[in-house]
């Protein structure tokens, strides 16, 4: 795989063609919960990166020792240490973002951008390709969650990173800073890069398949409703 | 007993997993398209919910909190709820086959859920006590399979709509969502004005 396509192609996917939140549906928790403020998001997106690139070329370098029955388990510990690690981080040296992202800074470990490219990249290809790859992802997500962001805390409270941007005459829409703004801008955005994607003749977004899908390994709906289900877009992992 | 009233309630409707706090997206939105299934998804998310906590709250106290090892929280704690998690499996497929049919299926998806993982840590954010914690992650629970099952009829009904063609599929279904989470923000200081 590293041969046919160049790690030019491995960076960039993550941004448009690739891109984990608004493409692949990745990751839905922290975009929704973290997205009400710039600063919350820039911390959420940059953690999520670090995570990304450390498990990625982790996991890779193991992948030929990790026998195959058990590589669910090994990705999650390699990946909460890494968790752990950017926790310890966060709260030493960012003590506010860490307040602001509150659980959802441990929950990285379930996040799954992180597992899914665990299991549909990293555990197949290079080192180098696999780091790429986190990079590239890494930043996909980054630039989506911070759209969101940007969005929602100037329509939401009149601010951007804290500084008030719209003057006090106009009353801040503050839905969009509430649970409901998120799921709507979310699906705004989903909408957006939908269109984008049809006109370069991509596939459009959703939960097709099971591929993406990190637990379709050991998923026991294979049997009977797994086909039935994952070609409608039945059943993912969160 | 008022308290834990509070809790159920507070985690039901104004503190909702799924609308409110944006945990267990992936299942709200993958298998809320048929009743049936969703009814399966949510009964074995509260079961592992209740479970896990269980489970993780003496271990907490007992081992990390005591030799200082919080740090270690992440860690121990997605290892034990997998590790549980495939218990289950094991046992509902060996003694209780019927149960093992109806939620069997369901349980492997969900150790990877934040639904799970992010009860456990709301709880120890929330300093509750063990049985509050218990309360709060049944609450929890029966606040997703809520929000699973009032979703799955908006999307029943979504299905003969004539949506425009970049909107169908997932963001029709989250501006959907996002209608939903507008009615729940109506019980905001609900549970604090009936239960004070």
């Amino acid at each position: 795989m590293a041969e046919s396509k160049t790690l030019r192609q491995e960076l960039t996917k993550g941004f448009l063609s690739e891109n984990p939140v608004l493409r692949l549906v990745l990751g839905t928790c922290p975009t929704l919960a973290i997205s009400t403020s710039v600063t919350g998001s820039l911390g959420m997106g940059i953690s999520v990166t670090i995570v990304l690139i450390g498990s990625n070329i982790v996991i890779s370098a193991l992948r030929k020792i990790i026998p195959d029955k058990v590589r669910i388990p090994a990705y999650i510990i390699i990946i909460a240490s890494f968790v752990s690690i950017v926790q310890m981080l966060v709260k030493a040296y960012a003590p506010a973002i860490d307040k602001q992202l509150g659980i959802y800074l441990p929950l990285i470990v379930v996040n799954c951008i992180i597992l899914g490219r665990a299991e549909a990249f990293a555990g197949k290809n290079s080192v180098l390709a696999s780091a790429v790859d986190g990079i590239g992802m890494g930043i996909g997500f980054t630039a989506a969650i911070l759209t969101m962001s940007i969005i929602r805390e100037l329509l939401g409270a009149g601010t951007l990173a804290g500084v008030t941007i719209f003057p006090a005459s106009i009353t801040p829409m503050a839905i969009f800073i509430l649970p409901p703004g998120g799921f709507f801008v979310y699906g705004i955005m989903m909408a957006v890069a939908n269109r984008i994607a049809e006109k370069k003749g991509m596939p459009k977004a959703g939960l097709n398949g099971c591929d993406l899908c990190p637990m379709a390994g050991s998923c026991t709906l294979l049997t009977n409703e797994r086909t039935v289900n994952c070609d409608k877009g039945g059943v993912t992992a969160s | 007993m008022k308290m834990f009233m509070v809790i159920i309630f507070t985690g039901i409707l104004t503190e909702n997993f799924v609308l409110a706090k944006f945990l267990g997206i992936c299942p709200f939105l993958g298998v809320s398209q048929k009743l049936h299934t969703a009814m399966g998804m949510s009964a074995a998310v509260i079961f592992v919910m209740v479970l896990a906590t269980a489970v993780t709250y003496p271990i907490n106290q007992a081992l990390l909190v005591k030799y200082h090892l919080e740090y270690l929280q992440v860690i121990v704690f997605i290892l034990v709820i997998a590790a549980l998690v495939q218990l289950v499996e094991i046992i509902l497929k060996r003694y209780i086959k019927p149960l093992y049919k109806s939620l069997g299926i369901y349980l492997p998806l969900i150790t990877t859920n934040c639904a799970v993982l992010g009860v456990v840590f709301l709880n120890l954010s929330k300093s509750f006590s063990y049985t509050q914690s218990l309360v709060n992650s049944f609450g929890a629970g029966v606040g997703f399979m809520l929000a699973m099952f009032m979703f799955a009829g908006v999307r029943g009904r979504m299905e003969n709509c004539d949506i425009p063609k970049f909107m169908q599929g997932l963001p029709i279904t989250l501006i959907a969502a996002s209608l939903v989470s507008v009615s729940f923000l109506g019980f905001g200081g609900v549970v604090e004005g009936i239960f004070k």
